[in-house]
């Protein structure tokens, strides 16, 4: 494939204080793709999704989306960027104040001069994609978790982006309604040819949607590479991952007595 | 170890002074963002919508007139009460309608209604944004292209700007009825005839400096509340003790600025 990549993140490095959290990241997806990032709790994986959103801004390396490089562009540049992303996060994140209707219409009242029936009209063709055709005058505080997960999605994708971001989308959800969204990803890329990115730790979810992965471990990137390839990794690290087995705790004496006597530090 | 004693303390002070420094920092970045969005946010796509600041001065105004006038009403009788007692010690009663008259005009009307806007107000502005930036709300208005600042803080501040004058105008109003209905009776004139005495004796410089002083506990109020809802880490307990600190924070600032404010103004 000669297009250019969606995402371009090249030598990211991120630290909070002194701890180094993100380790030289490299980062590529290109248009049509989805991308599954794995990983275990703590390794780093929210972080790297808030610098893709450009909610955080690189210190070291270069985060480019669709061309752009996010941390240099004007305000101009990145409103732009922003109609072209979509993100439904891990909490689903709808505003409280808002309907459900209103929720998934703010993207479309912002960004566009739609009159109101149209912006009505696609707010509720949205959620009819998301299956809560109907739902749009309940507060979200009236939605169960699976609805919430839904309704973000549906604002998410109101503007139809090119990119779509998606936080943990099984986290707390039953079997089927995970299944059920996984399988509303999988449309959603065929029929709008977006680009899909989705942070999980479902390992089956991740398997059934991916078309490729990127294994992070305590914030370096093991491996990216097609669902198959990382199945068959003999990479010991994420074979604990694949198969659930606790990691093995490798004591380093001095590294331990020093964190145990070293005087307060912030 | 004895040095450590000393060094401990300066560390500590220096620690919280660099902190302070930079929430006064991020406050007014705040402020000139709001005031930036306001004027020509439009222009950059991110209008500030007169929809969203009417909403605000409902809730931060029209909806506090009642407890406004209540109290300042109140606030005003026991002025009357006051200055009646104290004054008809030297016999100068004549004296109260001006005595009244001024001290509600230049401060008790505008400490009033601030003292009572930041404990209805700034705390909600605190907990509203510190909510949601707990639940995530403010990242997804920064995804969807939303400028936080914009959508939340600029109407807010727009309103009140607006409101706490006008509710100020309101209490100093109750307050001189308050005293009239205590103090007419004892100077042996109608409350009506006690009014218009007070209008003689006002100056417009008496108005201009309570409502200058509102201005100034509107930006205040309102960034106090604002950025410390921002600041928010820590999820529903943080929310919590923002809100406590939005309060006694802008109280204070509000004291002390009114203080500032009447040194200067009646040199
Ligand atoms: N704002 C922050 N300040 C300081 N440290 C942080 C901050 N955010 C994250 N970290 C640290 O960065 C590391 C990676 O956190 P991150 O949230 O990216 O992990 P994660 O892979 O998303 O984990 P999980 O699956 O549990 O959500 C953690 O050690 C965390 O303590
Ligand atoms: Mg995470």
């Amino acid at each position: 494939m000669d297009a250019e990549p969606v995402i371009d993140v090249q030598r990211l490095n991120v630290w909070f204080g002194k701890r180094h959290i993100l380790h030289d990241v490299d980062f590529r997806v290109m248009p049509g793709e989805i991308r599954v990032i794995m990983g275990g709790s703590g390794s780093g994986k929210s972080t790297l999704l808030r610098h893709l959103l450009g909610l955080l801004k690189p210190r070291s390396g270069s985060v480019r989306i669709l061309g752009t490089d996010i941390a240099a562009a004007s305000s101009a540049e990145v409103l732009r960027l922003r109609r072209q992303m979509g993100v439904s996060f891990q909490g689903g994140a709808l505003f409280t104040s808002m309907t459900v209707g209103e929720n998934v219409a703010l993207p479309l009242r912002e960004h566009t001069d739609l009159d109101e029936n149209t912006v009505r009209i696609m707010s509720r063709l949205k959620l009819e994609v998301v299956n809560l055709g109907g739902f749009q005058d309940l507060m979200p505080s009236q939605l169960s978790g699976g609805m919430v997960k839904r309704a973000a999605l549906a604002r998410a994708i109101v503007m139809d982006p090119k990119l779509l971001f998606f936080d943990e989308p099984s986290a707390g959800l039953d079997p089927v309604v995970s299944a059920e969204l996984d399988e509303l990803i999988l449309q959603l890329r065929d029929a709008m040819r977006m680009s899909i990115i989705v942070v999980t730790h479902e390992l089956e979810s991740a398997f059934k949607i991916a078309d490729t992965i990127t294994v992070l471990d305590r914030g370096h990137i093991l491996m990216t590479g097609p669902v198959a390839a990382v199945r068959a990794s003999d990479n010991e690290r994420i074979q604990d991952l694949l198969n659930r087995r606790p990691r093995k705790v490798e004591v380093d004496t001095d590294e331990y007595l020093r964190r145990l006597t070293e005087a307060e530090v912030d | 170890m004895a040095l450590d004693a000393i060094l401990k303390p300066i560390n500590r002070l220096g620690r919280g002074t660099a902190s302070a420094l930079a929430e006064l920092g991020y406050a007014g970045a705040i402020l000139v963002e709001s005031v930036y969005f306001a004027l020509v946010g439009w222009r950059h796509g991110q209008p500030v919508r007169p929809a969203a600041i009417v909403e605000q001065m409902r809730q931060v105004g029209i909806d506090a007139i009642p407890i406004v006038l209540l109290l300042s009403f109140t606030v005003g009788l026991m002025l009357g009460i006051q200055f009646v007692s104290a004054f008809s010690e030297f016999n100068a009663e004549s004296q109260v309608v001006m005595a009244v008259a001024k001290s509600v005009t230049r401060e008790f009307g505008a400490l009033i209604t601030g003292i009572l806007v930041a404990g209805r107000s700034g705390s909600a502005f605190a907990a509203r944004i510190g909510s949601m930036n707990v639940s995530q709300e403010v990242d997804a208005l920064y995804v969807i292209g939303i400028e936080p600042v914009r959508y939340l803080a600029a109407p807010a501040l727009v309103a009140m700007l607006v409101m706490l004058p006008t509710l100020t105008v309101l209490a100093n109003t109750a307050a001189i009825v308050g005293a009239a209905l205590y103090c007419a009776p004892v100077l042996e004139v109608s409350p009506v005839v006690y009014i218009i005495q007070t209008l003689h004796a006002l100056e417009m410089r008496d108005i201009w400096e309570g409502l200058s002083k509102s201005v100034v506990f509107a930006v205040i109020i309102t960034l106090v509340g604002i950025s410390t809802g921002f600041g928010v880490t820590g999820g529903a307990e943080g929310v919590g003790r923002a809100t406590t600190r939005a309060v006694v924070l802008s109280i204070t600032l509000l004291v002390v600025a009114d203080m500032v404010f009447s040194f200067f103004l009646n040199r």
